[in-house]
């Protein structure tokens, strides 16, 4: 069952990798370089329900909070304005 | 019963990310990907984290997953909106069958 989960998620983020890849604008890959933190932190999740080692659920808050900041920082650098604003 | 219900989450979950990425890589426009990516990834990885804090209910494990979602459920939807106001502001056109665009009024109104 989590060997299923595992080969799901992988695929996910091979379909991302592709997007991120073959995109013919910038913001398709900014979507795609999104969506692939959003799921890297599932994949974390479980692997610290396989090992039952607590620090990658860390690994996981610190991983959606600096994914989130990274998007933000490509959004505005897409809309044309300067960080200071 | 608290396992079975979080491993049936946990499928489920990773079921959405799957529709999802599909949606990314099949869909024709840009704000197609990111209406379809982001709402059913938002989805599935916050079913997935609340699975996993099912599966191992009282212990840090599980609040650390529940704090995790809540942040998800937070900044997902924030990045697709600023990536969606950027990259019509960048001048990306939209799908030649789309019908509507209110947004273009307001760019218009500005201007």
């Amino acid at each position: 069952m989590i060997t299923l989960s595992y080969i799901g998620l992988c695929i996910c983020c091979l379909l991302c990798l592709y997007r991120i890849g073959r995109g013919p604008s910038a913001p398709d890959r900014t979507v795609a370089i999104d969506i692939l933190g959003i799921v890297i932190v599932g994949f974390c999740a479980l692997f610290s329900l396989v090992t039952g080692k607590d620090f990658y659920m860390n690994l996981a808050i610190a991983w959606s909070l600096l994914s989130f900041i990274g998007t933000i920082a490509l959004a505005k650098f897409l809309e044309g304005r300067s960080f200071d604003e | 019963m608290n396992e079975i219900i979080g491993y049936i989450l946990i499928i489920v979950g990773v079921v959405f990310d799957f529709f999802g990425c599909i949606g990314l890589v099949r869909f024709p426009d840009v704000y197609n990907r990111l209406q379809a990516a982001t709402k059913c990834v938002t989805l599935g990885t916050v079913l997935l984290l609340v699975g996993v804090a099912l599966v191992s209910w009282t212990g840090p494990t599980s609040a650390k997953a529940l704090i995790c979602a809540f942040f998800i459920l937070i900044t997902s939807p924030t990045a697709a909106h600023a990536i969606a106001k950027g990259s019509y502001a960048s001048g990306i056109k939209l799908w030649e069958k789309s019908v509507v665009d209110k947004y273009s009024e307001k760019f218009e109104k500005k201007d």
